[in-house]
């Protein structure tokens, strides 16, 4: 079987965000990859070894994404992809990530691809679905279960909390919702073999693609941190004045009640 | 330039969901002056185009088909291409819910239009509007505008204000489209949310974290939820615990919340919980540790014991409602 992961590399939700300059800043953070883009590889090792085939990570960035491939061939993908964008592509959105991952997989064949349900940077969720439609193949989002015999595949998805069951069939794209798999982490000889295999580094040249194919549609104007919100009120007393004035305060200060 | 905006409108278990109505709200700024045409698709829908355009919707079109009792991305964006062949819109909106979060990147694709999804709020209207939206779970914000072309947003449910509900009138049409070729079967749907309120939409959330110590200790929370018409949610802690299903977390893996009352029971309040939820309204914390980081978000905190303190909650809620 011939599998791909769209994978994104972004910062540790543990790391708090600086703002300077209008941007976020990435001198010292650390990066990851995006938590349900793991599922989608863990879920993509797991085909593999059942059914046999391929399994190629992609990317998209400059070099320093470079680590993150490296880390889920570690966890158990045969090859990576890095679409270096870093020189041509000065604004992207989610257009344009699409356009680009399709044009790459086009020709590829595949009969199955994973990605995360949404990455917990940007937010959007769009670029597995608008690449399926590129592709004109079916997609089914936020799956948490996946069982394939032959073409025929079985899947339990996550609808806002309801669990939906529904069968199609290859080729397919499902975006990864928490409660999939539990990823694995990379075993040193993983580590150590992970080095030897290969990594595909391209650019949009390669792909035949020009910068005005995939100018964003979306322009980013303005990146803020929330409003620090006030110290609150820890309430004193006995637990059941407490209670009483919390009662109180939710229904006439701050009248959510 | 006013604009001709489209709406998808949703229904879930028999009634209109509040979002569509915060969508015809959004799509009115959005369509400066413009007309607002709200979209129902089901197998049996035209009923509830009344409400629609009593919350403000100028017209809504409705397509009928046995293949959109259920949704996939393949019956629901056929209905929907037909409609927008038809009315050939310049903006369009749909709620972040399931459904809009699944069926707008396969519009926007198909238009080849940009999408800005889970929208917050609008400064501005017509050609002009910015839309604002979390990024990084809500631990920052950025301000989005349309380049050219159709703009096409999704609002994240219970952060604009819906229009007031009155008796206007409009006109209710049918557009009947031949759906075929659906490459996904739904086969059931299991539910599993709590009393059919859906954590994304509540007004009012109860959540647990690793302090609820069980799957058992869900049940005060859960009852004081139900009393204020609201959902239980849980931090990852809980739900790595198996307290709970992982349908419920809240985090920057999870859901992210904005409900008007948030209170946080036995919640620690690690960076990933607070991304998901620190914007709600008004948060309340409840911790036996004085030391916790959640007070540092809470608008009030009680230090004590959850197993204490919800139960009196509850009682004290009784009396006053």
């Amino acid at each position: 079987m011939n599998i791909y992961v769209l994978v994104k590399r972004t910062f540790d939700t543990e790391e708090k965000l600086v703002i300077s300059n209008g941007q976020i800043q990435e001198d010292g953070a650390e990066f990851i990859i995006n938590p349900y883009d793991e599922y989608a590889i863990e879920e993509a090792i797991t085909v593999r070894d059942a059914h046999g085939g391929e399994v190629t990570v992609i990317t998209m960035g400059g070099e320093e994404a470079e680590k993150q491939l490296r880390t889920a061939l570690a966890m158990g993908a045969d090859k990576a992809v890095l679409i270096n964008t870093e020189d041509d592509v000065e604004e992207m959105d989610q257009f344009t990530s699409a356009y680009i991952l399709a044009e790459y997989l086009k020709d590829k064949n595949p009969d199955l691809i994973l990605a995360g349900n949404v990455a917990i940077d940007g937010g959007s969720g769009q670029v597995g679905p608008r690449v399926a439609d590129l592709l004109g193949i079916n997609y089914v989002t936020t799956i948490t279960d996946l069982k394939i015999d032959g073409t025929t595949v079985t899947i339990t998805r996550d609808i806002e909390g309801d669990a939906e069951e529904l069968e199609t069939s290859l080729p397919l794209l499902v975006t990864a919702q928490q409660g999939l798999n539990e990823p694995r982490y990379p075993s040193l000889p993983g580590i150590m073999k992970a080095k030897k295999k290969p990594l595909e580094e391209l650019e949009l040249d390669d792909l035949d693609i020009e910068e005005d194919d995939v100018e964003a549609k979306t322009e980013t104007i303005e990146i803020y941190l929330p409003p620090k919100k006030a110290a609150g009120r820890v309430l004193q007393g006995d637990l059941s004045a407490q209670v009483t004035e919390l009662v109180g305060l939710l229904r006439n200060e701050a009248k959510v009640i | 330039m006013a604009k001709k905006v489209l709406v998808l409108a949703e229904t879930r278990e028999g009634a209109l969901r509040n979002v569509s109505f915060e969508a015809i709200a959004a799509a009115k700024q959005l369509s400066g002056g413009g007309e607002v045409v709200a979209v129902l698709l089901g197998d049996a829908v035209s009923d509830f185009g009344q409400e629609l355009v009593n919350y403000g919707a100028d017209r809504v079109v409705t397509v009928e088909h046995p293949h959109l009792k259920h949704y996939t991305s393949d019956g629901y964006g056929q209905a929907f291409m037909a409609i927008v062949e038809q009315e050939s819109p310049e903006a369009l909106v749909f709620g972040h819910t399931a459904v809009g979060k699944d069926l707008s990147p396969k519009i926007a694709s198909k238009l080849q239009t940009g999408l800005i999804s889970d929208v917050t709020a609008i400064e501005g209207e017509g050609d002009d509007a910015v839309f604002v939206r979390p990024i990084y779970s809500g631990k920052a914000f950025e301000k989005v505008k349309n380049k050219e072309g159709v703009s096409f947003i999704t609002v994240r449910p219970n952060n604009i204000t819906p229009l007031a509900k009155e008796e206007r009138s409009g006109d209710i049409s049918s557009l009947s489209v031949d759906i075929t070729n659906l490459r996904t079967i739904i086969k059931n749907v299991v539910r599993k949310s709590t009393e059919g309120v859906d954590l994304s939409e509540a007004k009012v959330i109860v959540a647990g974290g690793r302090g609820v110590k069980s799957a058992d200790g869900f049940a005060p929370l859960q009852e004081l939820a139900n009393l204020l018409g609201g959902a239980v949610g849980a931090s990852r802690g809980a739900c790595d615990a198996d307290y709970v299903d992982y349908s419920l977390q809240i985090g920057q893996t999870g859901k992210v919340v904005t409900p008007d009352l948030y209170i946080a029971a036995g919640i620690s309040g690690a960076i990933q919980h607070l991304a998901g939820m620190s914007n709600s309204k008004v948060i309340v914390a409840i911790n036996k540790d004085p030391e916790a980081n959640i007070f540092k978000v809470a608008d009030y905190g009680i230090v004590g014991d959850l197993f204490e303190v919800i139960p009196m909650l509850t009682e004290e809620f009784k009396k006053v409602m």
